[in-house]
């Protein structure tokens, strides 16, 4: 067979999906066909749904899917990034047991990482999970969990090994949400949302077949798990309508279903970014345009939040220029919580007593109070500012690291949290 | 494209970084600022025939190498980290930009090709003593005389006006007010009743004078009662510039204090390793690259000659300023005592962050420009 190029790529893919796709199927029928054929994620190897190509024409096959609005597969919330640890260090059995139905959306999955104990030091995690009669019997709790209300499996990182140092004794699980052992509680924020939970495990059962790669090595894992999350872990087909889509078909409604329920409990997540959109528009409404002040404010803040978007932009302009990544690639998180704390100021300084109201009694329906209570998440979700922080030291400016301690003693004997 | 240099424009950076790091020492720094004029011809002069930097964006027709905005951009960052002491943000920045705006054809076949070969310093004289940047601001009259005009006022804080061998002053008409009535005029820096008078300023790599018109004879430049225009474009333009000049000096410093704090030893340890200054190193870096961003931005803004120009060069310059001086300041504390010291360069960086926070318009001003301009 000749090397697939562009052209012929696209030709084939175009060619099957004129003869395939049909915007009437169940949803998981045509993911099904997706699954079969290797065209739904199409950089996967041959052997487990995929068709082996490289990222550049995986994004040609992209781009055909899109031409005429075909649906790919599942992709959100932690699938992905389950399906990519499953790649590294997942036996065959585990390959065979979950992916297909990660890729069809039937199974959903949650990520079972941080404890109430160990946030920013994730390798202090106490959840345990202990050999016992041939299974692993999981006690612990585990916190800001994605999903974990709908998810039928969790990746767990738990501890196997209370006598060796901290990273040593962590193994890594794919456990079963829905169990007597397992119980899923909503963790309302201090905005009133309930975007993540806390699950509890009591007596929790793991068949020994699901532990990922060999005892204690949970922590490598979990390294794997992290560096796909922040990579984004998103190369597979994506295509089709997006949420706003009129286009007609049961297919269609049933995807849209699927991301409405996926993305319902986020909806607050523009207001945490702070909404800099929203001042010029905001201030012209409240007759605040004039205010030297606040058009001092207003300035500031969205020269910083131009600034930071032509940062981004020029990160992405050197990816794919092929240059090694400048400071620039590791400044965006840090970058956005200062946006977002300069936003709530300045949207402060706009609504003045309206401030204090919230709901429909605050401007735009509650948006306005929003931005004001959900920005303070910005600079502690997804890494706090202080460990970007030591990141960018470390790593962009070559400074030393943080001095460890409790690395040369087993983890039953350093200082850790208790937790009730 | 708005957010990469091409190859070779990084190869140029390159060479040019490698260039002036050798030409302009701080002990060359330190030699040219305590001397009046600030800058010597030979140094000068070599500078422009080894590469051609004087004329860098001026178009080949009139003598220049015919690169574009960016490429000066490119020049200005490297000078503004080099600390280089010559009189390029007077002669190609501010004067070659309003000859190139604001002369005719004729004039500008005269005037810039000895501006673009370093042969001719020239200086733009636009500020007066009321400290102000922008057109209000000018008093100095202009009234017709013989074949030409005579000049009459006092312009002030004019860059290397007091070393310059060619004067292009912006004069209004008697009577009038405003955008109304300016025009550019030029004259030679040893015109009869053209009193200069070298100003002490806390930046001395940045000289500046304060020139004193007697009835000195000037040629129009450009047409009579039309500058408004493109003095506006030329200051535009020069903010664009010394927002990139800025982040070069801003770079500069930020790296001489994560050197410095690498190698400083208390406690039985480097100062890096503590988690304060940690911190503090994080910070600067995304102050001067998010400022780096604006400035290469508008830059680009620049050379499409872009119709949002006006705002992005006043953003970029308030951003720039703000990181340039934030970045001084955390600079010298992270030094310690021996950063507050005459001996110890960074203050040299300082003083002209100093400088270049106010000189075309201060922070706030620049905010408050870009509202306008943004019809907020």
């Amino acid at each position: 067979m000749s090397e697939a190029n562009d052209a012929s790529v696209r030709a084939e893919v175009s060619a099957w999906l004129e003869a395939n796709w049909n915007p009437e199927l169940d949803l998981v029928q045509w993911r099904n066909i997706l699954a079969d054929s290797g065209w739904g994620m199409p950089t996967w190897p041959k052997e487990w749904y995929g068709k082996g190509l490289s990222a550049v024409l995986g994004a040609a096959v992209e781009s055909e899917f899109r031409k005429i609005g075909a649906l790919g597969v599942a992709r959100s919330g932690v699938r992905m990034l389950a399906a990519a640890t499953l790649f590294e260090h997942g036996s065959d059995f585990l390959k065979e047991k979950f992916l297909r139905r990660i890729l069809t959306g039937e199974d959903n999955w949650c990520q079972l990482f941080s404890e109430p104990g160990s946030g920013s030091d994730l390798a202090g995690a106490v959840t345990r999970a202990d050999l016992k009669d041939g299974k692993y019997i999981v006690n612990g709790q585990k916190v800001w969990t994605t999903s974990a209300h709908h998810a039928q499996y969790g990746l767990l990182l738990a501890r196997t090994d209370w006598n060796v140092p901290k990273h040593q004794g962590l193994s890594y699980f794919i456990i079963e949400i829905e169990q007597p052992g397992v119980t899923v509680q909503p963790l309302r924020q201090m905005n009133g949302h309930a975007s993540f939970n806390q699950v509890f495990f009591t007596d929790a059962v793991v068949a020994p077949e699901l532990l990922v790669a060999k005892l204690g090595d949970g922590w490598k894992v979990a390294t794997t798990t992290l560096m796909h999350e922040r990579r984004g872990a998103a190369d597979g087909i994506a295509a089709g309508p997006g949420k706003g889509s009129k286009r007609a078909g049961s297919a269609y409604d049933q995807e849209r279903a699927e991301i409405a329920k996926t993305m319902e409990p986020y909806k607050w997540y523009p207001q945490r970014a702070g909404r800099a959109d929203l001042v010029i528009e905001r201030a012209k409404a409240a007759g605040k345009n004039n205010d030297p002040v606040i058009r001092q404010e207003m300035a500031k803040l969205l020269t910083m939040y131009n600034a930071a978007q032509w940062t981004a932009r020029r990160a992405r302009a050197a990816q794919q220029m092929g240059r090694p990544q400048g400071p620039e690639g590791s400044l965006g998180k840090l970058v956005g919580s200062h946006v977002a704390r300069a936003s709530a100021n300045v949207h402060t300084l706009i609504n003045d007593a309206d401030a204090m109201l919230t709901g429909d009694d605050s401007p735009m329906n509650g948006v306005i109070a929003e931005i004001l209570v959900s920005t303070p998440a910005a600079s502690i979700a997804g890494g706090t500012d202080e460990i970007q922080r030591n990141i960018i030291s470390e790593r962009v400016l070559g400074m030393p690291k943080e001095p460890v301690t409790g690395m040369d003693r087993p983890f039953k004997d350093v200082p850790k949290n208790t937790v009730s | 494209m708005k957010f990469s240099f091409t190859n070779e424009q990084e190869q140029f950076r390159t060479m040019l970084r490698r260039f002036l790091t050798e030409r302009s020492p701080t002990t060359e720094i330190r030699r040219l600022m305590a001397t009046d004029e600030g800058w010597e011809r030979d140094s000068w002069r070599r500078l422009n025939s080894d590469l051609g930097l004087s004329g860098v964006h001026i178009p080949e027709a009139y003598g220049g190498q015919g690169f574009g905005f960016v490429e000066l951009a490119i020049v200005l960052e490297e000078m503004g980290r080099a600390l280089l002491c010559g009189p390029y943000f007077s002669s190609v920045v501010l004067a070659a930009n309003a000859i190139l705006n604001a002369g005719t054809e004729d004039q500008k076949q005269a005037l810039l090709p000895a501006i673009a070969a370093g042969e001719t310093v020239a200086a733009l004289a636009f500020s007066e003593v009321n400290g102000r940047w922008d057109s209000s601001g000018v008093a100095v009259t202009a009234a017709p005389s013989g074949g030409g005009y005579k000049l009459d006022g006092v312009k002030s804080f004019v860059l290397d006006g007091h070393t310059a061998d060619l004067i292009v002053v912006l004069a209004r008409k008697p009577g009038t007010s405003g955008d109304e009535g300016l025009s550019f005029f030029t004259m030679r820096g040893d015109a009869k009743g053209l009193e200069r008078r070298l100003l002490k300023s806390v930046d001395a790599t940045r000289k500046l004078a304060m020139l004193t018109f007697n009835g000195v004879q000037a040629e129009l430049l450009g047409d009579a009662g039309g500058a408004a225009a493109p003095f506006a474009r030329t200051l535009d333009q020069a903010a664009v510039c010394l927002a990139n000049e800025m982040v070069g000096g801003a770079d500069q410093l930020r790296q001489s204090a994560l050197d410095y704090v690498k190698m400083r030893m208390q406690f039985g340890r480097p100062i890096a390793s503590f988690q304060a200054i940690k911190h503090k190193c994080a910070d600067m870096l995304v102050e001067v690259e998010l400022a780096k961003s604006a400035a290469y931005y508008a830059a680009e803004a620049a050379a499409e000659d872009a119709a949002d120009l006006p705002a992005i060069a006043s953003l970029a310059k308030a951003c720039a300023a703000d990181a340039f001086m934030q970045t001084a300041r955390e600079t010298i504390q992270l030094h310690g005592g021996i950063g507050f010291t005459w001996d110890n360069d960074t203050h040299l960086w300082f003083k002209r962050a100093k400088s270049s926070e106010v000189f075309l318009g201060s922070p706030t001003y620049h905010r408050e420009l870009l509202m306008q301009r943004w019809n907020v």
